[in-house]
């Protein structure tokens, strides 16, 4: 593990700041500049097609990969289409279905995680937001392909964690991972909502605090300001950490890999 | 008039010297709680039917929440559970007033965690069991509850025993944050690897299974029971009804209507839980 950037003075409220602003680059951004030849697939074959999450295949450096990202919009109209990123059970269904798709043709699998969380709607609870959820969680920690996770911007709850289960996990410098939003967080211990940037300061929620607690393998350096001052060097950087990484997990007995796998997830907790 | 009222003033004053004479007699016997109101339909019922009754109102049926030692007693055969990992804790306590909290409930419980795992017979079928305990922090999952769950699915695993987990939680536990929201992951992989050696898990949703419980293993089982009227979903009721701007229907996420939406497989009242897990365990011929 190599830790690329130092800490910055940035405070985490300030990070959420940066990884909330709309104009900074979303999943279709990186799609565009990483993949070639990229085709998109729609919907779950069982209800409809979530526009929060984009999925399809793509060249990779010549190899072929499954894409699925967690998409936000970057104008209102594009967020009403997109749920504002925030997920439905179809979204993961889609996701689970591609995911399959990938294991049944051995393609490596890259996603994309950037939401708040996952959509909190009455049709959502309706049509099983829980065991959604929880099926991706079953399926991805046992998918006999290369995993590789990438935190865009925000990463919130189940929603997020979903599309987790992977077995690297990379965060640009910016982004947040955390078991709920400040807002929420400060709501349920505190029962205020507006205590957000306060909660923000202790849940240990920025790209640094997720390294330290060996979750996440890699930070992308970001420019001041974040990716949304230029994003080319970040790019740059995803682009070859994730070429040399899919390269050795492609070169891992599948045993090794999910063993791997099985075992990043194990060992968070400290016990005695 | 005023006589009236002062004649019924005396006669209430009487009334409540004789009551309190009577009590008098047996005041040391006679518990405190010696009947209880049910909430759900006002009735009051006696204490002792109400236990013998397993904490199920005889007038209503509602069920009542028990705490994991009950729920033992009623489904395992009595002298048949080993406890496994008791002492299991996380040195993971850095958020403020965690740790006092900890201790706290610890104390108030007597529980050293939100579950309680363990090997125990069901009427004669011995079987790996997890009951988390919605007294204990509201059942809320952080790395002690995720990890004891993990080791238990794991030694199911490795002994082919049948797997039942009686779910009680509100969801992840906010003060360990991201570790809380990965148990969620460590616990789904453990059920994967269990499942994929041909292994039966029954989970069962008691009130409230909600959040990071609801999205894993709660709703991992071959077979899903749930007890009637669970409140059981991902995302809590006010959250939804302040996101869609709207008041939800008073069933919305009863165990009933998650039955509807076709997420349960089953609804048992608690008089024939036992009976029916032991049941389903004798039919996948697994000991």
């Amino acid at each position: 593990m190599d830790i690329s950037v130092n800490r910055s003075k940035l405070t985490a409220w300030e990070r959420v700041g940066i990884a909330r602003q709309t104009d900074r680059p979303k999943s279709q951004d990186f799609i565009k500049e990483l993949f070639n030849d990229f085709h998109e697939f729609a919907g779950d074959r069982l209800f409809g097609d979530d526009k929060a999450i984009i999925g399809g295949i793509g060249s990779f450096h010549g190899i072929p990969v499954t894409i699925i990202a967690e998409s936000k919009g970057k104008s209102l109209e594009e967020n009403l289409k997109k749920n504002f990123g925030m997920v439905s059970p179809e979204g993961y269904r889609k996701a689970l279905r591609l995911a399959r798709q990938a294991e049944k043709f051995n393609r490596p699998i890259i996603t994309f995680v950037d939401t708040a969380g996952a959509y909190p709607g009455k049709g959502a609870e309706e049509r099983g937001q829980a065991s959604a959820i929880a099926e991706c969680l079953y399926t991805f920690s046992d998918l006999k392909v290369p995993v590789i996770a990438v935190v865009i911007s925000e990463g919130g709850s189940g929603g997020a964690l979903a599309l987790s289960v992977a077995d690297r996990i990379v965060m640009f410098e910016n982004a947040i991972y955390s078991i709920l939003s400040p807002e929420g967080f400060a709501s349920i211990l505190w029962k205020d909502a507006t205590r957000a940037k306060e909660a923000s300061e202790v849940m240990k929620l920025t790209s640094f605090d997720l390294y330290e607690k060996e979750i996440t393998d890699k930070i992308i350096a970001e420019p001041e300001g974040g990716i949304q001052k230029g994003m080319e060097d970040a790019v740059r950087e995803l682009d070859e950490y994730l070429i040399k990484e899919l390269k050795t997990l492609k070169a891992m007995k599948t045993e090794v890999l999910l063993e791997d796998r099985y075992n990043k997830y194990r060992r968070i907790g400290k016990f005695v | 008039m005023k006589n009236i009222f002062k004649r019924r003033r005396e006669r209430i004053t009487l009334f409540n010297v004789r009551s309190k004479r009577e009590n008098n007699y047996s005041a040391k016997e006679i518990p405190d709680d010696l009947f209880r109101i049910c909430k759900r339909c006002k009735s009051t019922v006696q204490t002792e039917v109400f236990k013998s009754n397993l904490y199920v109102c005889p007038e209503c049926g509602s069920h009542v929440r028990i705490g994991s030692r009950e729920r033992i007693r009623q489904i395992v055969d009595e002298g048949t559970f080993k406890e496994t990992d008791a002492d299991v804790t996380t040195t993971d306590v850095d958020f403020e007033g965690y740790s006092e909290k900890l201790d706290k409930y610890k104390n108030d419980t007597g529980l050293n965690e939100a579950v309680i795992c363990g090997i125990g017979k069901i009427n004669g079928e011995e079987t790996a069991i997890a009951v988390m305990d919605s007294y204990f922090m509201m059942g809320s999952m952080g790395s002690v509850v995720g990890d004891k769950i993990t080791r238990l699915i794991e030694m199911a695993d490795e002994n082919a025993l049948p797997l039942v987990i009686f779910c009680a939680s509100g969801g992840a536990r906010m003060q360990e944050g991201i570790v809380s929201l990965i148990q969620m992951a460590k616990t789904s992989a453990a059920l994967k690897r269990f499942g994929d050696h041909g292994n039966l898990y029954i989970s069962v949703l008691t009130n409230p299974t909600t959040g990071g419980v609801s999205a894993s293993f709660a709703m991992l089982g071959d077979i899903i029971i749930a007890e009637p009227r669970a409140l059981i979903g991902f995302a809590g009721r006010r959250v939804i009804e302040k996101t869609i701007n709207e008041e939800l229907p008073k069933e919305f996420q009863r165990a009933e209507f998650v039955k509807e939406k076709g997420f349960v497989d089953m609804i048992v009242e608690r008089k024939k839980l036992k009976k029916t897990l032991s049941d389903l365990i004798r039919l996948h011929g697994v000991k």
